[in-house]
């Protein structure tokens, strides 16, 4: 990998993006949009925002950044340009990595306005710090963009990219614990949802609402989505290829 | 064993084959291209030209025999700094403008941002720098693809049908372009699926169905073949070599 190589695919994505309004609009507000929503359903019941709020905050990012990552990068591979940058001296890691750069920086700004206004605006109780409640959000969207950028090797249009989404990540969201407590799902689905990534992301956020301090379980639950998309990235720079048939 | 012809060349095959899609689509090419000239690969759509090419540059899978470029294994890492490379989609950011295409590259290949300027002069489009490559024509954006591949002064430029649907006096640009490049010592390889784009080449690879049937000047195809252009000379050999299948 060379830092030239993957902080110009960063600045060049970003670079894209500022063009695209209706995109970063998607990135930036529909998350708001949506959780305003849920606020509004439960009009003004504080009780059932407070248990439905932070599992929503940390998929929201997640969805959004799988959805607009696999595209994007699919466009890549069908436009051509892939193939000539793989021609080039671009190491499939300088590739992953500088999108992931950039959409995490994205996540970023998206995370800190989400945050922002459900404890700013529609009052979310949270004991834990902001920050760490922010920071949980930015690794889900990190997460959504690496399992994305995985899932876009196997797709060779923007329609199969799009199918990704029913497949891979509504079980996570119906397994996550927002509907029925993990612990108390069949002893099967509670251990298929120990296996999946949303499910320890769901458990950081109400971590972080119910205790003031950094606990252990807040830390493994991180680092289990951190790793999640640490491999995700590997595994996605693994099945990318510079020969393609 | 440096010394011979083989490492001369700026591209040397021996019976290499591709599948692509469980069918032989190149069924053992063997061939040279010369440094320093403009070579035309020329055959009808689906020989299997962009096959070729993607076999040259190192993208292409299931590939067997030998395919040295510049002296190395194609695809190897080395090559990637010394080859420029244009697919035939034009494959260029659309939602960018041309010099953000370009500065981008250049950043990939670790060329000159200077180069920049030089290659938008080279394709012509100096007055476009600063608009969106999805506002331009068809012709312009092919243009920008090739700028791309002109930067950090690669040593073989591989140009996967570059002049297709240009107007004339652009091709005509373009082809003096290539032959420039070529006399400062550049390796040229252009496709085409025109014929008539033939006098324009120093060297010709004539394709059909995978197979190179002619390696030639076009002055000799002509002559050996007694036909009044290329596409007669084309013509005349798939003939030739109906007969002898018989
Ligand atoms: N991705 C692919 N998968 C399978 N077969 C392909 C693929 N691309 C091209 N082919 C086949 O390979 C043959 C040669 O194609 P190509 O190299 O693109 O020809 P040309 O560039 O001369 O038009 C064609 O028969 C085409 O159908
Ligand atoms: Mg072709």
């Amino acid at each position: 990998m060379n830092p030239r190589i993957t902080f110009a695919v960063t600045g060049r994505v970003l670079a894209q993006l500022r063009r695209d309004h209706r995109t970063v609009a998607m990135l930036l507000f529909v998350p708001c949009l949506l959780l305003t929503l849920l606020w509004w359903i439960f009009d003004g019941n504080d009780l059932v925002f407070n248990r439905f709020g932070p599992p929503m905050l940390a998929m929201f990012p997640f969805i959004v950044m799988f959805l607009v990552t696999s595209v994007t990068t699919l466009r890549e591979r069908s436009s051509g340009t892939l193939e000539r940058l793989l021609a080039m001296p671009m190491g499939k890691g300088d590739l992953l990595v500088g999108y992931a750069l950039a959409f995490g920086l994205v996540a970023l700004l998206q995370a800190g306005i989400a945050v922002g206004l459900t404890v700013g605006l529609l009052g979310l109780e949270v004991e834990g710090s902001l920050w760490i409640l922010t920071l949980v959000a930015v690794l889900d969207a990190v997460l959504g963009t690496a399992l994305g950028l995985f899932v876009s090797a196997f797709a060779s249009t923007e329609f199969q990219a799009v199918q990704f989404m029913p497949a891979i990540v509504l079980p996570q969201v119906l397994l996550c614990g927002l509907f029925v407590a993990r612990s108390a799902m069949p002893g099967v689905l509670e251990a298929i949802s120990d296996v999946l990534p949303l499910s320890y992301a769901v458990d950081a956020m109400r971590e972080v609402q119910v205790r003031t301090d950094v606990t252990g379980d807040l830390v493994v639950d991180l680092l289990v989505v951190l790793a999640f998309g640490v491999g995700a990235l590997a595994l996605g720079a693994v099945t990318l290829r510079r020969r393609t048939a | 064993m440096v010394n011979n012809s083989t490492v001369d060349a700026a591209i040397h095959t021996e019976d290499l084959r591709v599948e692509r899609g469980g069918r032989a689509v190149l069924r053992g090419l063997s061939f040279d291209v010369p440094r320093g000239q403009v070579t035309g690969l020329l055959g009808p759509s689906g020989c299997g030209k962009s096959t070729l090419m993607r076999a040259i540059v190192g993208v292409q899978a299931r590939c067997t025999g030998v395919v040295e470029v510049l002296g190395q294994s194609a695809g190897s890492a080395a090559l990637r700094h010394r080859v420029g490379y244009v697919t035939q989609a034009p494959s260029v950011y659309p939602d960018l403008s041309i010099r953000q295409n370009l500065r981008f590259f250049a950043a990939v290949l670790g060329a000159d941002q200077g180069d920049v300027d030089d290659a938008i002069a080279k394709v012509d489009l100096v007055d476009y720098a600063d608009d969106l490559v999805s506002r331009l024509s068809g012709g312009q954006e092919a243009r920008v693809s090739l700028a791309v591949a002109l930067l950090g002064e690669p040593e073989l430029l591989v140009l996967d049908e570059p002049t297709v649907g240009l107007d004339p006096v652009l091709r005509r640009d373009l082809w003096a372009l290539f032959h420039r490049l070529a006399d400062s010592g550049v390796t040229v390889l252009v496709s085409s699926h025109v014929m008539d784009e033939a006098d324009r080449c120093e060297r010709l690879l004539l394709m059909r169905d995978g197979v190179i049937i002619a390696d030639d000047t076009p002055q000799l195809l002509r002559s050996s073949t007694g036909a009044d252009d290329i596409e007669g000379a084309f013509l005349t050999l798939v003939d030739l070599d109906r007969e002898a299948s018989r």
